[in-house]
């Protein structure tokens, strides 16, 4: 696919496929072209050419067409750089508000099951700014697994993490992903997650390299 | 959708709170204004019953009606008792009842009466019976309930109407027994002590022989009572007459027997405080007030007008109270606007987060308008509920609301729009902020945070 901003090329002949259950690193500097290509992955932005499919179902093209908002309502969770908790809710509000908005009702076995697993569930009634930032990491993590999602979208992950952190979060992701048996799409410019992930993209000036 | 709205409202409880307060007062004075307004008017409709015409000594209409239909003021004066015949003369004419005001008994009128009172409220016996026998009363529900009377107990009745501090000189020498207590009738019956004219006449010393001719001479104009109404030291001008009194007043058990009354010895001539009128027929109303009028001791008021006129004088302060509360929900509806205009900033990245997440557009609108309306609905709720509490105090406090038949918890239908304009108020308020989250787009918001 292609994507240009005002005539200029931000994406240019990105191709690529994502197995079910695959896990990739989607490296690049900023201004590499990662958050307009999450976008176009998202359904929150249209390509200028190609298109995205999930599975056999258009997710985003040109022309508008396809079923993206519903897609990514049903099968696709975010990790967002700013984690963007909704603030006037607890960590448990955010878990059950995104189950609510996904499937109608909430799951409280299933969140407080993730809460724990995530080390948060003495956290359950905190509210975001009470949270470290470790916390609040894991409160993003557990609010994007407990639809249950079949890609897993996360956005620069560790950029506000230290080493230790870092590795703990990748580690994580991975194994959560695993277990959720979801597609895990991680991009990020931090180098030091390359060991976690066996297959790694590097996107630069809007172009995969080799 | 509503959880996500009310945490928001938690989230800034200082804000939430004020708009709450300031929504809270306007309806709570509000309410307390309908409620005020409807209760009297009902109360005056229940007390002026099946009277259409009151006649009295000359002075103000209103005045006379306060004195002798609802029992708030002091009369203007007596009239002869002549006048009864004036008017049960007249066939158009139905029921003249006539009352002798003068004193209390632990601030409840004695109204010296016959039994067409009765008719007039429909009064219903609770125990015990009619006055018939001089010096009987038959006290009102609120009387005997809040004097603690009961059947058979003596009372002496004091000078005075009850609200004049001057008036407290008792009757020793002519106490009043206990014979029947009223039935509650939510008319102001229920706080007046009823007994008969003569009755009155007696505590006064005013004497009156049955079947017995009188030849009065009236010397003095009439007199605006203060204190001790029932002043019969002077009487109205009127025209010396010679004639049988066959108009007095029968008890409530025995109306169809009205007894003649004389003046005795005393020197004093028996008086009526006033007399109430009701038509046999629609002709009345036009050729009776202007005949009365002609008399010169003697007016008459029409209770509906001269009630229609002070509820229309009440209603004229009511409407600046009225306006100062409406004002006072728009303050709270545009303090709600401002408080999600600025919250509309922080939230926009929430509710694009939403729609990324599978919200709606109508969800997210929802969400804002909510807000609004959830606001309203609690300024709504806590100020009627505040208004109805402040109802019952002030009634548990104040006797007299209670004796006015001032109900707290009686609900009247304009609270229910009241209400409904208030909710409609937090509504609009939220609705610019709510439209420009519908008009949002989620994927721009987002794409700046990806």
């Amino acid at each position: 696919m292609g994507k240009a901003y005002a005539g200029r090329p931000v994406l240019d002949d990105v191709s690529f496929t994502l197995d079910a259950g695959e896990r990739l690193l989607l490296l690049g500097p900023s201004g590499s072209g990662k958050s307009t290509l999450l976008n176009i992955i998202c359904a929150l932005a249209r390509p200028d050419r190609g298109e995205v499919r999930l599975g056999d179902e258009l997710l985003a093209a040109p022309s508008g067409a396809g079923r993206g908002d519903a897609l990514r309502r049903a099968h696709i969770a975010i990790i967002f750089q700013g984690l963007r908790l909704v603030s006037a809710l607890s960590v448990w509000g955010n878990l059950a508000l995104a189950q609510r908005l996904q499937t109608g009702r909430s799951d409280p076995g299933a969140i407080a099951v993730l809460l724990e697993r995530l080390g948060l569930g003495h956290r359950a009634d905190a509210r975001p700014h009470e949270l470290s930032q470790g916390e609040a990491q894991r409160a993003a993590i557990a609010r994007a697994l407990v639809v249950r999602p079949q890609l897993l979208i996360a956005d620069e992950p560790t950029s506000a993490l230290d080493h230790a952190n870092a590795k703990v979060v990748a580690e994580l992701l991975d194994e959560l992903a695993r277990e959720a048996g979801a597609s895990l799409l991680v991009a990020t410019h931090d180098d030091r997650l390359t060991s976690h992930f066996p297959r790694q993209l590097r996107l630069d000036s809007g172009r995969l390299a080799a | 959708m509503i959880r996500l709205a009310l945490a928001y409202l938690a989230d800034r409880p200082l804000t939430s709170a004020l708009n709450v307060l300031l929504l809270a007062i306007s309806v709570a004075m509000l309410v307390l204004l309908l409620q005020f307004s409807s209760q009297a008017e009902e109360r005056f409709e229940r007390d002026i019953a099946g009277i259409d015409l009151v006649v009295g000594a000359k002075g103000s209409p209103l005045q006379l009606i306060l004195s002798s239909v609802f029992h708030v003021d002091s009369p203007t004066g007596n009239i002869p008792v002549e006048s009864i015949d004036l008017l049960r003369r007249d066939p158009a004419v139905a029921r003249v009842v006539p009352l002798a005001l003068g004193d209390n008994f632990d601030g409840f009128r004695i109204v010296g009466t016959d039994a067409g009172f009765a008719g007039l409220y429909d009064l219903k016996l609770a125990e015990g019976r009619s006055f018939a026998a001089p010096m009987e009363a038959v006290l009102g529900a609120d009387v005997a309930r809040q004097t603690g009377a009961k059947l058979g107990q003596k009372f002496i009745g004091s000078h005075g109407l009850g609200d004049d501090p001057q008036g407290d000189q008792g009757h020793d020498h002519a106490p009043f027994t206990t014979v029947g207590i009223l039935a509650p009738s939510g008319t102001v019956a229920d706080r007046l002590i009823l007994t008969s004219v003569e009755s009155v006449w007696a505590v006064h010393g005013i004497g009156h022989d049955h079947d017995h001719d009188h030849d009065h001479d009236h010397k003095t104009g009439h007199d605006h009572a203060h204190g001790h109404d029932h002043d019969h030291h002077k009487h109205h001008a009127h025209d010396d007459h010679d004639h049988d009194h066959d108009h007095a007043a029968p008890s409530l058990a025995s109306p169809a027997a009205p007894a003649p009354l004389q003046a005795s010895g005393s020197g004093l001539e028996p008086e009526f405080t006033a007399l109430l009128v009701t038509y046999r027929n629609a002709s009345a109303a036009i050729r009776l007030p202007a005949m009365i009028n002609r008399q010169t001791a003697l007016q008459s008021a029409v209770p509906a007008t001269e009630t229609a006129r002070l509820i229309e004088l009440i209603g004229a302060s009511l409407a600046g109270i009225k306006v100062f509360a409406w004002l006072l929900a728009a303050t709270g509806g545009l303090a709600i606007f401002v408080a999600l205009l600025a919250a509309l900033r922080a939230r926009e990245g929430d509710l694009a987060l939403l729609r990324v997440m599978g919200a709606s557009r109508a969800q997210v609108f929802g969400t804002m308008l909510l807000e609004g309306v959830i606001t309203a609905a609690a300024g709504a709720v806590l100020g009627w509920l505040a208004a109805h509490g402040l109802m019952a105090l002030a009634a548990a406090r104040f006797a007299t609301l209670a004796d006015l038949g001032f109900s707290p918890f009686q609900f009247h239908s304009g609270e229910i729009a009241l209400v409904a304009g208030v909710l409609g108020i937090g509504a609009l308020a939220a609705l610019i902020p709510a439209i420009r989250i519908y008009q949002l787009d989620p994927a721009r918001v987002m794409a700046r945070s990806l």
